[in-house]
């Protein structure tokens, strides 16, 4: 893992540009030379490697293994081309610790080196995509923000946003930044729990004790707000649940104060480190073309250097109002990933500083009696209000037909809701595109050739939520 | 809402891809089966980059659905979900996939990341994607018999006794 020369990114001078700059342009005409080149037998007719399709390129590679998962097989029936019978198929998880929940790898294994990858998922399915055409609209909240169970907010503000289209219904801004809040505080909260349980695959135990830590921090201010730490079903079709405790402000200052000042001292943890360093440059690399044929997306994309996130590139709730960089690594190594979460963590603060400011004062759900329960008073009061709230928690309230797709930029990528309604108060059909799921497909190229002691780091730096993978 | 539909495009021939301004309302495209790949391959071509999601829909008990102009409902439907970040622009593909042959053409080998998506569509809707490299399930144990999102899967019930049991008379 050594050639390979990690630069910071940032601190290269002019100068040093402009020479790489001649530097690629003489090696480019070099190739082209070297390509067309006169043989015996007239001229070589090569392509650059670089006009090699991703697609081809993934089926050159083939670096997913395509075996049964079942435990019965013949290791005579077995359909792979060996280089020799020096290759070992193994098993890892599902109940290993490092898999981040119960992921199960079946690792093709030259010695060390990983060759071919199989990742097999499905052992936390639990059928919720099916669930969510038994719910309303009202229940479907509590169903989806168990999915992602480490950024459950973003569950439920992607499944909102897709009933609030189908409506057709406009929510009050005081709702909108509430829930701007809630999914930055969200992703801070996500990404230092990825910090912490990345820092213990490699051997960092105390960045483990901090993460927990400052995310107790976070879960705390959750539970003050909504009542509950994980699971809130807060943000709801119409709105949120509640509005913001008094003196929300207060905390949201210390909270971003502790969590910047503690993310430099991640800093001189790990960032500095050089057996941290080691572990991580130059390990599991992967390019923007590939990344974007598999379709990853977050920061896994975003490492490679492709600035893509929704909440600049196809702003949804009032993104645009708020001044924020998109983080881009270089290389696309494990290392570019813990910086472009790293750094996350602290445009996140960013923003949340930004929404404290802004947070324009209204109603936190929306006033309309078909779609917001009326508040517990005036239930006593009127018989409408009764009747509305009855209708609400039975019933639910019916969407008109029509489908929609919507798409939401959370810590692990593009969280997505389709969403089909056939005008009940039920969705017709609920699917959720989970980033892990479709990001676990990019596992297999990122430990190819790698080391089997590196595999534990990759799969961390995915950050793969087995809840929303299975679903 | 996706309110704007545009007709059924001929093979090759993309829809018009407008600037719109919502970004919820996506552009829409109801190829036959038969053109479905050629058109994710002109889409590709077009500088849509990367394919977003990909599942299927059974509309078993909700045919009446609104479909442009000479356009067949049939029993499934395939939605992808394709993304151009150059163009800032998604579009949804929506083919009919007939219940007596529920079969469609793979694009793993245009959008490789639909690997998953096509198996998770497969082992959920039973809609099989010829040429795929590895139609198998993927969420559900590979011995398992029938696909659970089909509208007519017998959902099975465990009957919860919320009291005590009367006990013998």
């Amino acid at each position: 893992m050594s050639d390979h020369e990690h630069h910071d990114g940032h601190d290269r001078g002019e100068d040093a540009q402009t020479e790489e700059d001649a530097e690629h342009k003489a090696f480019e005409q070099e190739e082209a030379r070297a390509l067309v080149a006169e043989t015996s037998e007239g001229a070589q007719e090569l392509m650059p490697r670089r006009t090699t399709s991703a697609g081809e390129l993934r089926q050159e590679v083939g670096a997913v293994l395509r075996l049964p998962e079942g435990g019965f097989v013949n290791p005579g029936d077995i359909d792979i081309e060996r280089r020799d019978d020096q290759t070992m198929i193994i098993n890892m998880g599902p109940q290993h610790p490092s898999t981040h929940g119960v992921l199960r790898l079946m690792l093709e294994l030259d010695g060390e080196t990983v060759l071919r990858t199989k990742p097999i998922i499905g052992y936390l399915h639990t059928g919720m995509e099916k669930q969510g055409e038994e719910l309303t609209y009202v229940q479907g909240c509590t169903n989806v923000t168990r999915m992602d169970y480490l950024s459950p907010l973003h569950n439920e503000l992607v499944f909102s946003l897709a009933t609030e289209a189908l409506l057709d219904i406009e929510i009050p801004p005081r709702a909108v930044w509430i829930r701007m809040l809630m999914a930055e505080l969200n992703r801070v909260s996500s990404h230092l729990m990825w910090m912490a349980t990345n820092g213990m695959d490699l051997g960092s135990t105390s960045m483990m004790i901090y993460g927990f830590r400052e995310r107790e921090m976070v879960l705390a201010f959750f539970e003050k707000t909504t009542g509950l730490r994980m699971n809130h079903n807060f943000i709801r079709p119409g709105g949120v649940a509640a509005d913001l405790p008094d003196g929300w402000q207060d905390d949201m200052e210390v909270l971003c104060d502790t969590i910047l000042t503690r993310s430099y001292e991640y800093d001189e943890l790990l960032t500095g480190q050089p057996i941290f360093r080691e572990r991580t440059e130059a390990v599991g690399n992967i390019s923007a073309e590939e990344a974007l044929a598999l379709s990853v997306t977050g920061p896994i994309l975003r490492s490679t250097g492709v600035p893509w996130d929704l909440r600049r590139t196809m702003p949804y709730l009032a993104y645009d109002k708020l001044d924020f960089d998109v983080i881009v690594g270089s290389y696309g190594d494990n290392f570019d990933r813990y910086s472009v979460r790293l750094n996350e963590i602290r445009e996140s603060i960013k923003m949340i500083r930004q929404i404290t400011e802004m947070m324009p004062p209204g109603d936190y759900r929306v006033q309309d009696r078909k779609v917001t329960p009326p508040p517990r008073a005036r239930i006593d009061e009127s018989m409408e209000a009764l009747i509305h709230h009855f209708k609400i928690f039975t019933e639910g309230f019916r969407v008109p037909e029509g489908e929609v797709y919507v798409a939401i930029e959370s810590p692990r990528g593009e969280l997505g809701c389709y969403m089909v309604s056939d005008g009940t108060s039920k969705p017709y059909r609920m699917h959720i595109r989970g980033p892990s799921f479709v990001n676990l497909q990019a596992l297999p190229l990122l430990l190819r050739g790698g080391l089997m002691a590196d595999a534990v780091a990759v799969i961390s730096s995915v950050d793969p939520v087995m809840g929303e993978v299975d679903r | 809402m996706s309110s704007t539909t545009s007709p059924t495009s001929p093979a090759g021939i993309l829809p018009e891809v407008p600037r719109l301004p919502d970004r919820l309302v996506d552009q829409l495209a109801f190829p036959p089966r038969q053109t479905y790949k050629q058109m994710v391959v002109a889409f590709k071509d077009s500088g849509f980059e990367t394919c977003s999601d990909l599942c299927a829909v059974d509309y078993l008990t909700h045919p009446g659905r609104a479909l442009p102009d000479g356009v067949k409902a049939e029993r499934f439907e395939v939605v992808v979900n394709l993304l151009s970040l150059s163009m800032r622009q998604r579009v949804r593909i929506r083919v009919q996939v007939p219940e007596s042959d529920p079969t469609l053409d793979s694009i793993t080998d245009v959008y490789p990341g639909t690997d998953a998506m096509e198996r998770e569509a497969y082992d959920m809707l039973g809609v099989v994607f010829a040429d795929h490299p590895d139609m198998t399930r993927i969420l559900m144990p590979e011995d398992w018999e029938g696909h659970p999102l089909r509208k007519d899967y017998g959902v099975g019930r465990v009957p919860v006794q919320f009291k005590e049991a009367p006990g013998p008379r």
